[in-house]
């Protein structure tokens, strides 16, 4: 397979335009990964702790939008932030900023769908104990968080997993501008549309191989989790 | 080019939030995927930052989709190749005015096998009549773009109604010149498409040119300025800069220069009267 | 730092709980006094863990009055419980105590002695640094009792303390008991084992079936049981 070994030689070569198409693609989906975490952790802890009315309703959506197409999203997104749209004076379309907000739309109700499963399933386990203790709401929250960190940091990783490999939003409210919002996914679709398999693939490796590192990391967690602290 | 390069991959993480002090002197520009898939871009565009220090962005989509981004205010110049759709969008008062700038030409690619015996033909007519008669495999890009409208025009000329005479044979794909001719490369099929494209396309895999050289086959290409009075926080100044350099002789020379494999892509006309 | 007032006696005023249709406690009127320890006593289902829970505050009173040293409501920061199985923090177990040690409003600087001294009543001071969740059954109800201690509680409730763990761990809990009954906290216990009742109870209290039956001194209990009930059970003969 030709394309392969010319794929490798680029990844080795050490293209800086290759290297800052990885490096935007991080920044992107690690920013949108944290901006998702800021609204969607407490969300998810909200939900799990909370009785309101409605709450049932509300579960039931975040859960569904853990499966939103990233093409709606990114056409969502555009439309808001289209200079014909109601957030079009902000000037934000077609840059990396977009991009992360549309990202972390896309990620948030994975994060809130997951944290809420697992701080329900804690506070199951603690409620006897913690009450029996007189621990206040905030103070509940605070070592429901705590107390789950391992499986929190393993939520985060898979919203940044799912962030890293999307094309579909990034590439509608990015543009896939040369050298300002060119993505690894973005690329890759160019370099295929364009014909040129050995630039798409060396982006594809670097994808998958961070992908895996990903899902190593979030292994590793797991493990460290459970041997330090069962 | 490659130190410029090094400092944007060095600096991506901070200009993502520092107030961009690049976009102070940048304009958005729509153009179309077969624009950008064949390189043009590429080069002119560091030529034109070298004279003016402006930035140019290009957002690549097809000609369709490339006005309607122009419509909403979300670029500053449109760049793209389809008259009607261009006059059009001055005449709606969308655009300020249309400049052409260049041409390059369509070919019908086909297998090298040619199932519907037009290779080397110069009667694109003629050849597309084979096609539909012989119903072999014909990939159309279907995305509203200029390349697609092109070919929907050449069906017209050659007396038939493609809506309605369409079978399993043509395939309507819907994306970019580069995806579909993707696609007719794994289908063997025919395809339409602009010369630029093709000739820097890597993946051809069994297929080559059938019929090039028809004067029916020439595709022109024009550049308008997005109307201010609808949009006023286009950067008119900016884009008319841009819209300037094209058609001056050092653009129209940049435009010439550009070769791959030694073959002119794209040849400049601003000066030809009713281009 | 310590109120004045003292949540005892702990009354109990006709007190019923329902969960889900099923009346786990009816009408029980109880009073129960500073001193020595409580122990409640029944077959299965008697309703000796709802006691504890309601008079912790885990479940509310269907209908009825719970007093506290007069006072129907108070802070519940001068008690602490032990489950019969101790949920421990994802922490070292001088975590868990400093965990509570915060709770209860302790500041950073006393906290690290106190960690200690709880830690040397427990008997797990070699077991600091480890992870809870990793100890053996006996030497986490240990870090229970610890923890509960570290509230500085003027009532500690336990429920069938020691029904998971193996006599060794068993007898090392009682022994934990007994020194904290002799520092002053009043302990109110419920268990099924009559042998720990005897060795532990100051008092007994006898459940059937969601109502008290009998409540006297211990020694009194075992040898003239009020009820023909509380006899069977002493004898063994009462199971359900």
């Amino acid at each position: 397979m030709h394309e392969g070994s010319s794929a490798l030689a680029l990844v080795l070569g050490g293209d800086p335009a290759l290297y800052a198409i990885v490096a935007l693609s991080l920044v992107v989906s690690v920013s949108a990964t944290l901006l998702a975490a800021v609204v969607g952790l407490p969300l998810g802890a909200l939900l799990a702790l909370v009785r309101f009315p409605g709450r049932t309703f509300i579960v039931v959506i975040v859960n569904a939008f853990m499966g939103l197409p990233p093409v709606v999203v990114g056409l969502a997104v555009y439309l808001l932030l289209s200079r014909s749209g109601p957030l079009g004076t902000l000037g934000l379309l077609f840059t990396p900023k977009a991009m992360v907000i549309a990202q972390a739309l896309l990620v948030m109700p994975i994060l809130a769908a997951l944290t809420r499963q697992t701080i329900e399933d804690l506070w199951a386990e603690y409620r006897d104990e913690l009450t029996a203790m007189r621990i206040g709401p905030l103070a509940r929250v605070m070592t429901l968080l705590w107390d789950a960190r391992f499986s929190l940091t393993t939520t985060m990783l898979a919203g940044f997993g799912r962030a890293a490999a999307e094309v579909g939003t990034v590439m509608i409210v990015g543009g896939n501008i040369d050298g300002l919002t060119r993505t690894m996914t973005t690329a890759i679709a160019l370099e295929t549309s364009k014909g040129d398999l050995p630039l798409a693939l060396g982006l594809g490796f670097i994808l998958i191989v961070l992908i895996v590192l990903v899902n190593a990391a979030a292994w590793g967690v797991r493990r460290a989790g459970e041997i330090r602290a069962g | 080019m490659q130190t410029r390069r090094l400092f944007v991959a060095a600096a991506v993480a901070a200009a993502l939030w520092a107030p961009a002090l690049a976009q102070e002197k940048s304009i958005v520009v729509a153009s179309t995927t077969s624009t950008e898939d064949s390189g043009l871009f590429g080069h002119i565009l560091p030529i034109f930052r070298q004279a003016t220090g402006i930035d140019v962005k290009v957002i690549a989509q097809g000609t369709g989709q490339a006005l309607d981004t122009a419509r909403r205010g979300d670029a500053d110049v449109a760049f793209v190749h389809a008259r009607a759709a261009e006059e059009k969008f001055v005449q709606e008062g969308a655009g300020v005015k249309r400049f052409p700038v260049m041409y390059n030409d369509f070919v019908l690619i086909g297998p090298k096998s040619d199932p519907a015996g037009i290779k080397g033909s110069k009667d694109i007519v003629a050849a597309l009549k084979a096609v539909q008669a012989k119903g072999v495999p014909f990939v159309s890009r279907g995305d509203r773009s200029g390349t697609h409208q092109a070919e929907l025009a050449l069906w017209k000329l050659a007396g038939i109604d493609i809506a309605a005479q369409k079978g399993p044979w043509y395939r309507d794909v819907g994306q970019g010149m580069g995806a579909a001719l993707n696609t007719a490369s794994a289908m063997n099929a025919y395809v339409l498409a602009d010369r630029g494209t093709w000739i820097s396309f890597k993946n051809r895999g069994d297929l080559a040119i059938a019929v090039e050289g028809d004067a029916k086959l020439f595709n022109q290409y024009g550049v308008i300025l997005v109307n201010p009075a609808k949009h006023p926080h286009v950067k008119a100044a900016l884009g008319q800069a841009f819209i300037d350099w094209l058609i001056s002789r050092a653009g129209q020379k940049a435009i010439a220069d550009y070769k791959i494999d030694g073959q002119q892509l794209f040849f400049p006309n601003a000066d030809r009267p009713g281009a | 730092m310590r109120p004045p007032v003292s949540d005892l006696p702990l009354v109990f005023e006709d007190v019923s709980a329902l969960v889900r249709d099923v009346t786990l406690v009816n009408g029980i009127s109880l009073q129960v006094d500073a001193g020595a320890p409580t122990v409640l006593v029944g077959p299965n289902g008697a309703g000796k863990s709802t006691l504890i829970r309601l008079a912790m505050g885990l479940v509310a009173p269907t209908s009825g009055r719970i007093t506290w040293g007069g006072r129907a409501e108070t802070d519940g920061q001068r008690r602490a419980m032990v489950f019969q199985r101790p949920v421990m923090l994802r922490r070292s177990v001088a975590g868990n105590i400093g965990y509570a040690l915060h709770a209860g409003g302790i500041a950073r600087a006393a906290r690290r002695e106190r960690v200690a001294d709880l830690l040397a009543q427990a008997g797990l001071a070699h077991l600091a640094g480890r992870p809870a969740r990793r100890l053996s059954g006996g030497e986490q109800q240990r870090l229970a009792l610890a923890r509960a201690l570290a509230r500085d509680p003027e009532v500690l409730f336990l429920d069938e303390p020691t029904a998971s763990l193996d006599p060794a761990a068993t007898k090392a809990v009682e022994d934990i008991l007994r020194a904290i009954a002799q520092s002053g906290v009043k302990l109110v216990m419920a268990t099924h084992d009559l042998g720990q009742a005897r060795r532990l109870a100051g008092e007994i209290v006898f459940m059937l079936r969601g109502s008290v039956r009998e409540q006297s001194g211990a020694e009194r209990f075992f040898t003239a049981p009020a009820t023909p009930e509380g006899a069977a059970f002493i004898r063994g003969d009462l199971v359900i």
